[in-house]
């Protein structure tokens, strides 16, 4: 009985000093996860997300507490890398429908005020005091942030149009096959 | 030499942890979607079976049956086990952090995978020496790990093709493992 | 042929079709020549690469051969006016895509005189510098005409540049139903020879090879005595889909396989169409422009099928007019052959540089078929002359695993159609393989822009560092300026001060 209680403390001690000793020598600084997801992120800081900014976004991506498709402004591409970097199955097509947005300025209703270019986290509105403001469509996330300070409601989001230059196939359907 | 070899492929083989025994099916229904994530959950496996089963051996024979504790098998068996893999816990975690991030909550699972138990308590009552049940944990893991990647390879396949809806997913995977222990069936009597 | 050759020759084509060719149906017409229809729609993208340029303005009068787009790039062609006449819009019109969206064009009304610019050309175009005579195939617009419209002067200069033995000129025209290249070659034989000693010449190439299928006698017949005394070689090919494909031709002719995602100018080859010899001589000889291409105009909806010589920009509608009309309503329209071309979702859009064929199809000849499930026959992968496997390829861009379809050769897929046309499940196979494309091709354009994005992002946060940075240093500045000032002037004040009490005390004494 004392022998029993006596080994068994033993072992238990043994094996968890060799443990204690084991997760010094194999200690991990901070999660070299975060760094990877960040250097994914689209880094605009945008906040769409809900987290405070991409750093705070790819912390909570590392610890599995938000979902890989929380980048709007990222599109598919950033999705299909955090999937594939966190082992996670994700449908890309579906989040196709959601993602390519676009802000535009409504020139009619600008005043000039210059808020939202800066607000814009990536120099995407050109501007200056009482001219017309105007987007640059390629550096534009669709982060929203123009959306949210224009005083007149003179900028929004919209669909990122289709041009010949970016028009493809759609996937077919196969109704008939499926069965 | 010979009974060696004849010794890993009967417990690769033809008594084959899973298919054969149906011992640790969690982690094989569990981490099969992925052939690179299988292998390494095999290797981790492979390798927290082979010290268990050295360890356990060497507990047995040298704490528990001159101390007259045999009845406390079990629980020690446990402990060494958890302390295994609470070490390849660590180590995969420090090489490879994107694996740890896959393998998830499957890796501290291992302890409680019942091969990993299984294997050493088979040892103890075939009362094998040292070197035999040191290769016996690790010709069951060899089976364990070749099983997990052809089935992960299976389900990659199953992955793209058109499942009835009813058999979609979790359903197929089942008849499909079913049809792999038929097949390994095969080897009986090859040993 | 004989048997023997015909027999070693298939074994070295890969893959391949044997569609019911219906090339009766347009072969025998002569070619007419389109009358001007009242209004031109010329876009202005009409090959690989960079938009051109707009040179003309509205209201602007324009002469055949003028210029209207210059040249956008270094992958670019320019595009000329196809008759003389007034333009009368710029704008967006529905371009001949599958998509239907439309694309920047100019709308030209021809004044009926179809007066032509002046043009400057040498006597004997062999005097010309090879430099020069790629230079004036690419001033003259020319792009490939068997479909690709990828610029001919880029290719000219490319293949100097790495050294052809080798012009293969490509006769082969396999597509169902098309005929112009065949007409063309009846027709028109000598000049299509002048023009492939031409681009011989231009490329550096020593070798003349033309390839035509053995389903064209007549044509075989016409080049051979064109050719007669020359270095060009006319060879018979077995009649296949697809050996007009440039890289099939190549190792039917040659025995040589360009490798995966290679260039044939590596193996010494230079492949062209051959209505891109005869616009070539067309440009170097007399100094024209592209300006027109022959248009197959076929299909058993159409009243009198056959082939037309068109000016770029004449609608669709145009040619159909001028076959004769419509018998029935078609099931489908087609540009390009029906292994390859676009569906076009009406009649008004225009005929552009790469339209080789424009085809009204009931409902007969295309049949709806539903696709069924994939039983796995492969004989997908015996028709694929790539060597691929589409069964694979579309099973994982089904389950929308892209990279697997790419690690399948997705990339090398030509999008013939031969997989398509064999399936009998009837599976859309090369639907999914041009979808896969592009989604690849957008998937990698959005990497760039995310890419693009974090650089501005990162720059912008940089900058406003920077500027809080200035700020608080000037404020510092600022600040000790003020700081010094101030001390200088209470020191200056106690020195008054002082002063003023040691004047006080003297008054005092």
């Amino acid at each position: 009985m004392f022998i029993a209680i006596f080994s068994l403390t033993l072992l238990g001690g043994a094996l968890g000093l060799f443990l204690g000793y084991a997760a010094r020598r194999l200690a991990v600084e901070g999660n070299p996860l975060v760094e990877e997801i960040q250097a994914i992120l689209p880094g605009s800081q945008c906040g769409q997300c809900g987290f405070p900014g991409c750093a705070g976004a790819a912390q909570a991506l590392a610890n599995h507490e938000a979902p890989v498709t929380l980048c709007p402004p990222g599109g598919r591409e950033v999705v299909a890398l955090l999937a594939a970097k966190l082992g996670v199955e994700v449908n890309l097509t579906e989040v196709a429908d959601t993602v390519p947005q676009v802000a535009e300025v409504l020139e009619d209703l600008c005043i000039g005020c210059t808020r939202c270019y800066k607000a814009c986290p990536t120099d995407a509105i050109l501007g200056a005091a009482k001219q017309i403001h105007a987007v640059f469509r390629e550096a534009c996330t669709a982060c929203g942030k123009c959306v949210e300070v224009c005083p007149t409601e003179a900028t929004r989001l919209i669909p990122v149009p289709v041009t010949l230059q970016s028009w493809y196939w759609s996937k077919p359907s196969l109704q008939g096959a499926t069965a | 030499m010979r009974e060696y070899l004849l010794l890993l492929l009967s417990t690769a083989l033809v008594n084959n942890v899973v298919l054969v025994k149906f011992l640790g099916l969690c982690p094989f229904m569990g981490i099969s979607k992925k052939v690179d994530t299988a292998v390494s959950m095999g290797l981790a496996t492979t390798f927290v079976m082979t010290m268990a089963s050295a360890s356990c051996w060497l507990l047995e024979h040298w704490l528990l049956a001159p101390l007259g504790m045999l009845y406390l098998r079990i629980l020690v068996y446990i402990l060494v086990i958890a302390a295994v893999v609470q070490f390849t816990e660590m180590v995969v975690r420090k090489s490879n952090p994107a694996l740890y991030q896959v393998l998830g909550i499957y890796l501290p699972l291992i302890t409680t995978n019942c091969a990993v138990l299984g294997i050493p308590l088979l040892t103890t009552q075939e009362n094998l020496p040292f070197a035999h049940s040191l290769l016996y944990g690790f010709g069951s893991a060899v089976g364990f790990s070749m099983v997990l990647a052809l089935f992960a390879g299976l389900r990659e396949r199953l992955a793209i093709a058109q499942v009835p809806a009813a058999f979609a997913g979790a359903p197929v995977g089942f008849i499909t493992a079913s049809l792999l222990a038929l097949a390994f069936m095969g080897f009986a009597g090859l040993v | 042929m004989n048997p023997l050759s015909r027999f070693f020759s298939g074994l070295r084509a890969r893959g391949g079709v044997h569609p019911d060719g219906r090339k009766g149906l347009s072969a025998e017409p002569p070619i007419r020549i389109l009358p001007m229809p009242e209004r031109l729609y010329v876009p202005l993208q009409q090959h690989v690469g960079a938009c051109a340029r707009l040179s003309v303005l509205v209201g602007d009068k324009l002469l055949k051969g003028q210029l209207i787009g210059a040249s956008g790039g270094n992958i670019s062609a320019p595009v000329h006016a196809p008759t003389s006449g007034r333009v009368v819009a710029i704008g967006e019109f529905p371009s001949p895509h599958p998509s239907g969206l439309p694309g920047a064009t100019v709308t030209i009304e021809p004044d009926g005189d179809d007066r032509c610019i002046e043009a400057v050309v040498p006597n004997d175009p062999f005097d010309l510098s090879p430099e020069e005579i790629a230079t004036r195939v690419g001033a003259a617009g020319i792009v490939g005409l068997g479909g690709a419209t990828f610029p001919s002067a880029v290719k000219l200069k490319l293949s100097r540049k790495s050294g052809i033995s080798t012009l293969i000129v490509n006769g082969g025209e396999c597509e169902p139903y098309l005929t112009c290249d065949d007409r063309l070659m009846r027709e028109r034989a000598s000049g299509i020879v002048e023009g492939i000693r031409l681009i011989a010449y231009a490329a550096g190439a020593r070798e003349m090879l033309v390839g035509i299928e053995d389903n064209k006698p007549e044509a075989i017949a016409a080049m051979r005595l064109a050719a007669a005394g020359s270095e060009v070689q006319i060879k018979v090919v077995p009649a296949m889909y697809p050996m007009g494909w440039d890289k099939q031709m190549i190792q039917v002719l040659t025995g040589r396989e360009v490798p995966a995602e290679g260039r044939s100018a590596e193996i010494g080859v230079l492949v062209h169409n051959v209505a891109t010899a005869w616009a070539v001589y067309q440009a170097i000889r007399f100094g024209r422009p592209l300006v027109s291409r022959v248009v197959t105009v076929s299909g058993a909806a159409v009243v009198a099928p056959g082939n037309l010589e068109v000016p770029i920009g004449a609608l669709a509608a145009d040619l159909i007019a001028a076959s004769g009309g419509l018998l029935t309503q078609p099931q489908r329209l087609v540009l390009g052959g029906p292994m390859m071309g676009t569906q076009l979702p009406h009649l008004n859009v225009p005929m552009v540089k790469g339209s080789s064929g424009l085809l009204a199809l009931t409902g007969k000849e295309i049949g709806l078929p539903q696709p069924a499930p994939c039983i796995r026959c492969s004989n997908c992968v015996r028709a694929c002359p790539v060597g691929l496997l589409p069964l694979e390829m579309a099973a994982h861009i089904r389950a929308a695993d892209l990279s697997a379809a790419v690690g399948f050769g997705l990339k090398d897929c030509i999008g013939c159609g031969s997989c398509s046309y064999v399936c009998p499940a009837h599976i859309p196979l090369v639907h999914f393989f041009n979808y896969a494309r592009g989604e690849l091709a957008a998937q990698e354009k959005g990497k760039l822009r995310t890419e693009a994005t974090r650089k501005l992002a990162d720059s912008r946060e940089e900058r406003m560092q920077r500027i809080a940075r200035e700020r608080e240093e000037a404020a510092r500045q600022r600040a000790a300026r003020k700081a010094a000032a101030d001390a200088a002037k209470k020191a200056a004040a106690m020195e008054a001060a002082r002063l003023a009490a040691t004047e006080n005390q003297e008054e005092l004494v």
